[in-house]
């Protein structure tokens, strides 16, 4: 993997802005997860050689956080929130009517590659609660007919 | 009776508030001036005279935090803002970075000023990327007024904001986990010094403030800190985004004065409970704090004492309404579920404990519990206190005693075997 010019003008940038490199490997490692999809290992080696660090010591931070996709996703990856204040409001019926439709299970990726259903603690959005989030958009006030036709519509676009 | 107040959110309702020209019709930067009539010291004075307690959920007193950094030393300080807003029930600092960035930019002016760093990090869940952009926005319309980067105001002070995104990880809301992962490391918590001393970034001295908490600065600068301290109890000065989610009717986040009360606010914010059910318990500050029964809900206000009082706390002032249906086995095997997940890993109380009391949890739902394996949970929550790096373990053992104590004839109902 290697970086495209504009990110490694990102990246120039980036430098400025913190006192070590070594800061740099989370903004890093979102660039190629923005560039590539996920994250391979092949993308920790490079990401390594900007922030005077071993590969091993990049995965050891990749893998602690669970944004980073450390294997591809579909192009639409659905993060349902399932902590108290969503359960509360009905959490369990919008993650089931998510699996009926388009009809995985929880860390499974639709055949057409189009769609990662996950399931994640809190999402800072409980006053709106269920909540999901698509990508890097959040989906509020989610009732099973919302979904379906958020779902649809997702499916159209693609 | 609810007396409404809005320092902090004075300007939410107003359309397009993130507007640097609309923030500016309404107020937003107009105490620059008097910031340059003060030196350092002055405002850390004011801050401290204020009463503002820090809003990330430890209230802990601002002016004593920002007092322990040097202002003449030869290392550059750093200021980081805590936008991380992980703790469930808690979802106030994003109205704010969305509603109203500018406030926090300019929170940031005065605090960056006080403290002499001319570089702030803003530390912001990775989840918040939408949120995010709105902030930024925001930062670069204040770069190109000159409101930030090089000689801003023309007053020869250099000040630069950096967005900084995490990557989902709860623990990076405690202030030295954050510091670790600002520096492109885990989220571990660090061990704490036994003496008071700044927070450390590459080994720079550093102050760590939450988003609410620096948002405040702006009124107490344009207004002094009697104004501020006019508003809320004695040792509880101020107001909080305080905020409603669960079973209630109105949802949201509305700022309150310390010390109402918080069956007032429910009531007059919240309209009562949803579908006319009846309340059966509040978790007063977030999911870390200990949970409060109905009755214990009647006579309590809203501030850090009185909750301390009857072993609770205020916590981040995000309240977890939950009536007379919902079952409190359940409720607490989500709550344990999250703990087991987000646990960093690093002390072998919090790890294992979090892991061993959800499986417990489980048997307990799945009917092949016994008696003693309740009493087994409580005490795998007393491994827990003191022995950890960070309080999430403590928090943890607190949030269960919570549950079990005042709730155990729901757990015990479950129990088939002997
Ligand atoms: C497990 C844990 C999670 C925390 N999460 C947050 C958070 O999401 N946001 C926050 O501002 N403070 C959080 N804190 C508190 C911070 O450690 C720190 O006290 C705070 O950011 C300091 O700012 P303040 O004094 O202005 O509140 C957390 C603390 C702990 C122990
Ligand atoms: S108490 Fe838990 S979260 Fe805190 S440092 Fe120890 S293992 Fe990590
Ligand atoms: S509990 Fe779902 S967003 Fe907070």
């Amino acid at each position: 993997m290697t970086f495209s010019s504009k990110n490694l003008q990102k990246i120039e940038q980036l430098k400025k802005k913190y006192p070590k490199v070594e800061a740099l490997t989370l903004p890093l490692l979102w660039i190629v997860q923005y560039q590539e999809g996920y994250i391979s290992l092949d993308a920790i080696k490079e990401v390594a050689k900007y922030c005077n660090k071993s590969a091993m010591e990049v995965y050891s931070v990749a893998s602690f956080y669970t944004m980073f996709n450390l294997q591809p996703v579909g192009k639409y990856h659905i993060q349902v929130c399932k902590t108290l204040s969503c359960k509360l409001c009905g959490q369990e019926d919008i993650f089931s009517s998510l699996k009926n439709i388009l009809d995985i299970n929880t860390n499974q990726t639709t055949d057409d590659n189009l769609f990662t259903l996950s399931q994640v603690e809190c999402l800072g959005s409980c006053g709106t609660s269920p909540v999901m989030e698509i990508n890097d958009k959040y989906y509020e006030n989610l009732t099973p007919q919302k979904v379906e036709d958020i779902i649809n519509d997702l499916s159209k676009k693609s | 009776m609810i007396k409404e107040v809005k320092i902090v959110s004075k300007n939410f309702d107003i359309p397009n508030s993130h507007n640097i020209e609309v923030a500016l019709k309404n107020g937003r930067y107009s105490s620059i001036d008097k910031l340059w009539s003060y030196n350092n010291q002055d405002i850390i004075d004011i801050v401290k005279d204020s009463g503002l307690r820090g809003k990330g959920g430890g209230g802990a007193s601002a002016g004593d935090k920002w007092a322990l950094m040097p202002l003449d030393g030869d290392k550059p300080n750093y200021l980081v803002i805590n936008c991380d807003e992980s703790e469930p029930g808690t979802f106030k600092d994003r109205e704010i970075i969305s509603k109203d960035p500018h406030l926090l930019i300019e929170g940031i002016i005065y605090s960056a000023y006080a403290i002499n760093s001319h570089q702030a990090y803003i530390y912001i869940r990775g989840e918040y990327k939408e949120f995010q952009d709105i902030l930024q926005s925001a930062i670069d319309e204040a770069y190109s007024k000159n409101f930030l980067g090089e000689n801003i105001f023309n007053r020869g002070y250099n000040l630069d904001i950096t967005i900084h995104r995490g990557a989902g990880a709860y623990i990076c809301g405690e202030k030295s986990a954050l510091l670790e992962s600002l520096e492109g490391k885990r989220g571990h918590p660090r061990l704490k010094p036994h003496q008071k001393e700044p927070e450390w970034y590459f080994d720079n001295p550093t102050l760590v403030n939450n988003v609410e908490t620096i948002a405040s600065v702006p009124f107490i600068i344009n207004n002094g800190a009697e104004a501020y301290k006019s508003y809320g109890t004695e040792l509880s000065s101020g107001t909080l985004l305080f905020a409603l989610s669960g079973h209630i009717k109105n949802r949201g986040v509305y700022e309150a004065e310390f010390g109402t009360s918080m069956m007032d606010y429910i009531n007059h914010y919240g309209g009562g409970i949803r579908d006319n059910k009846k309340l059966k318990a509040v978790i007063p500050g977030g999911a870390s704090t200990t949970i409060l029964t109905a009755k214990e809900v009647e006579n309590i206000t809203l501030d850090y004492e009185s909750l301390r009082a009857i072993g609770s706390s205020l916590g981040t002032g995000g309240m977890i309404i939950i009536d007379e249906d919902t079952n409190m086995v359940e409720a607490l095997k989500n709550l344990v579920e999250f703990y087991h997940h987000e646990s960093c890993g690093q002390c072998t109380p919090c790890r294992e404990g979090s892991s061993w009391v959800d499986t417990i949890m489980k048997s307990i739902l799945d009917g092949v519990a016994n008696n003693r394996d309740i009493d087994k949970i409580l005490e795998i929550a007393n491994t827990m206190n003191g022995k950890t790096v960070c309080v999430f373990a403590p928090a943890l053992a607190d949030v269960i005693r919570g549950f079990i104590l005042k709730f155990r004839d729901e757990f015990e109902g479950y129990i088939k075997v002997d």
